[in-house]
């Protein structure tokens, strides 16, 4: 689907249904480099199970043009419009890393428009190093690089993806490659700079599910801890051995997750 | 040294693509024998055939064994993923016609393996597909074949049996200027001698049969997507980015992203076409992946006697091998091939084709065949088996001579092969 949104053209997939606003709808937001393409799995699932679906290229990246939004508020505005030209006044928000402080801010400042949220691969705050920053910032490809292998476990640094013939670390590599100058340190700053995720927590009424990686270097378990006391209504889940790139490494598991808190809320 | 290096190359050979089997702890590759897969429900079913979940449905369009093949290569080449197929022609023919159909034009390299030749000069044409063939070193002459309707651009590493040296950076430059992808055979180098991916290639085909296995035992090729290529950008390519009614109108490049090829390869192409690679032999490719480089060192560095040792024969009237300063390729090997230029090459015998087929005869170790990259030394008279569909005029823009002999050296000992070839060389001139 092609919107316009701020005289932009926005791209959002429908996995290959047409919207419907009798239908309950799921939002799915990707991360810092990436694009839509990241849910193509669980958003033919929850198409094929009578659920709108929106999967949005952010401004700057995928097939959306534009400048990359530099904070997450921003992001929660662009969305909401979004949503809006697609029809959707209510979603079930799923975001993977920075998509899904986006999915936080906006349940927490919008909460009729929010049915529940989930966080992928997720932390509170998201810390981000500087040398990550300063090589993002001079559009340095080591960035990139270094994304790919610190975002997936040691264990798939050798493969074995559930994808079957597809090498992880050079289809993650790849997709951050195609992103405009600039966009990934646009986004690392502004997860880095998203520093109200604590107390936009405590003001969410909706459940909130945690999907994390065990073994995820980036946004560790650990460090959820916070973002699960002031939660509400947390729910959390642990996908064992996996990193921080979840979909690539566990999209089944991951789905398995998402099925109660999108179809029950 | 890199922060962010990963594995090395040979570490990648052993473990790439593959985790100790979780049921039985196998260490090595197990063989999944099993044409088919066993759902939980009909949910899960459905979810796996419309690429909701992952997982294998039936052994010709995936297979845990070829996976893990298929994930090796992919990490060895420097690619997104890989299809395995029944053979290379199989994984040439699958990269061909993921691409292009009926009005589609190829500019291919004219030093190309016979059987390639025969496919895009006398099959091809058939569904409506024409090829151009061209000096694979004349890089004018490539710009000028090009057409609107081009849609591929294809060269071999080392062509055959020419061992023209592919300028992969230049050539896939003038593939980009014209918005279609550069497809590289890189059968005769493997990826420990030539990564086309990095030096601009967008698709890479490799006949698995040869240095891969390395043991002259399987059958198999393997067809691997860079996942660089911007197919939208380029608008030439409706099969990646248009509704695709054979898939409810799934647009590829629009879910799969860099991996938009591939999935479209495997999906399209395993299920319509259907020549994949039996578990088993993508076991035996799995084996030989794991010595490849040592055997590549091995091939090369007995390669390299062997052409000194006939250069200095006064029987012999001249070696093409893109390390001898006589090579009209010596410097773009050096630059591309820094690990060696490979272990096949050609050389003439004085007294043409009589003296060559003496010479083929007579020999006891090196073994008269229709193969290369084999741990056994291997050779052949092109003009009378590879090649022999290829007219007189064919023959000659390839460079292929009436003499011409085509040698695969092994892995036996250099001095051996040498008694061997000495023999050859003796028995050749005799009338």
């Amino acid at each position: 689907m092609k919107l316009i949104i701020d005289e932009q053209q926005v791209f959002c997939s429908t996995a290959g249904q047409k919207i419907d606003p009798r239908r309950e709808s799921v939002v799915f937001v990707h991360g810092a480099g990436q694009d839509h393409s990241i849910w193509v799995l669980a958003g033919r699932y929850f198409a094929r199970h009578n659920r709108n679906v929106l999967s949005v290229d952010l401004p700057g990246h995928g097939r959306s043009q534009g400048d990359p939004l530099p904070s997450i508020s921003e992001m929660v505005d662009w969305l909401r419009s979004v949503m809006k030209a697609a029809g959707i006044s209510q979603a079930s928000i799923v975001g993977h890393s920075m998509g899904s402080l986006v999915a936080l801010a906006m349940a927490s400042q919008f909460p009729n428009e929010v049915k529940s949220v989930a966080m992928v691969a997720t932390a509170v705050p998201m810390r981000v190093s500087d040398s990550l920053l300063a090589m993002a910032e001079a559009n340095d490809d080591e960035a990139v690089q270094l994304l790919t292998l610190w975002g997936h476990s040691a264990r798939a640094h050798l493969g074995g993806s559930p994808t079957p013939g597809l090498w992880m670390l050079n289809s993650s590599t790849e997709l951050m490659r195609r992103s405009n100058p600039d966009v990934l340190f646009t986004d690392l700053s502004a997860c880095q700079n998203y520093s109200t995720g604590l107390s936009d927590a405590g003001k969410v009424d909706c459940p909130v599910l945690l999907v994390l990686g065990e073994r995820d270097a980036m946004t560790p378990v650990r460090a959820t801890k916070e973002l699960c006391d002031a939660l509400r209504r947390p729910f959390k889940t642990v996908i064992p051995a996996a990193g921080h790139s979840l979909l690539n490494e566990c999209p089944d598991q991951v789905l398995d997750a998402l099925i109660p808190i999108v179809e029950g809320g | 040294m890199s922060k962010s290096k990963t594995y090395q190359f040979d570490t990648l050979t052993l473990h790439a693509g593959q985790q100790p089997d979780p049921t039985t702890g196998a260490r090595a590759t197990p063989i999944y024998q099993t044409s088919s897969y066993v759902f939980r429900d009909t949910d899960h079913a459905a979810s796996i055939f419309n690429i909701e979940r992952t997982g294998h449905v039936y052994s010709r369009i995936t297979n845990p064994t070829n996976a893990v093949l298929e994930e090796r290569i992919s990490a060895l080449d420097g690619g997104v993923g890989a299809v395995a197929t029944a053979s290379g022609q199989a994984a040439l023919h699958l990269a061909l016609v993921t691409l292009m159909g009926m009005g589609s034009h190829i500019v291919s390299s004219r030093s190309i393996y016979g059987g390639t030749h025969n496919l895009l000069s006398h099959t091809l044409p058939r569904f409506g597909i024409e090829t151009t063939f061209v000096d694979p070193r004349d890089l004018d002459a490539i710009r000028a074949a090009i057409r609107p309707e081009t849609r591929l651009v294809f060269g071999e590493t080392l062509g055959n049996p020419g061992l023209e040296v592919l300028d992969i950076p230049r050539v896939s430059e003038l593939a980009h200027e014209a918005g279609v992808p550069l497809l590289v055979d890189s059968t005769f180098t493997t990826p420990y001698l030539s990564r086309p991916l990095e030096l601009g290639a967008d698709i890479v085909v490799h006949s698995a049969t040869k240095f891969l296995s390395g043991h002259g035992v399987v059958i198999g090729g393997l067809l691997v997507d860079g996942g660089k290529f911007d197919w939208e950008q380029s608008g030439k390519f409706p099969a990646m980015t248009e509704p695709y009614s054979g898939f409810h109108d799934l647009v590829f490049t629009e879910e799969f992203g860099p991996a938009a090829y591939i999935t479209r390869a495997r999906n399209e192409g395993g299920r319509d076409f259907g020549a994949c690679m039996s578990a088993h032999t993508a076991f035996l490719v799995l084996q030989g992946l794991e010595t490849l480089p040592l055997r590549m060192q091995r091939h090369v560095s007995n390669a390299r006697k062997v052409v000194e040792f006939l250069g200095q024969q006064d029987v012999v009237e001249w070696v093409n091998y893109p390390e001898l300063p006589s090579h009209p390729d010596y410097d773009l090997a050096k630059q591309l091939l820094p690990k060696g230029a490979g272990a096949v090459f050609s050389f003439g015998v004085k007294g043409g084709r009589a003296a060559g087929q003496r010479f083929i005869e007579r020999l006891e170790l090196v073994s008269h065949l229709a193969n290369i990259g084999d741990a056994k030394s291997l050779v052949i008279h092109p003009a009378s088996t590879t090649h022999h569909r290829m007219d007189a005029e064919a023959l000659k823009a390839a460079g292929i001579t009436e003499g011409l002999i085509r040698i695969s050296i092994g892995l036996e000992d250099p001095n051996d092969l040498l008694v061997d070839l000495e023999r050859g060389l003796r028995a050749s001139q005799r009338t």
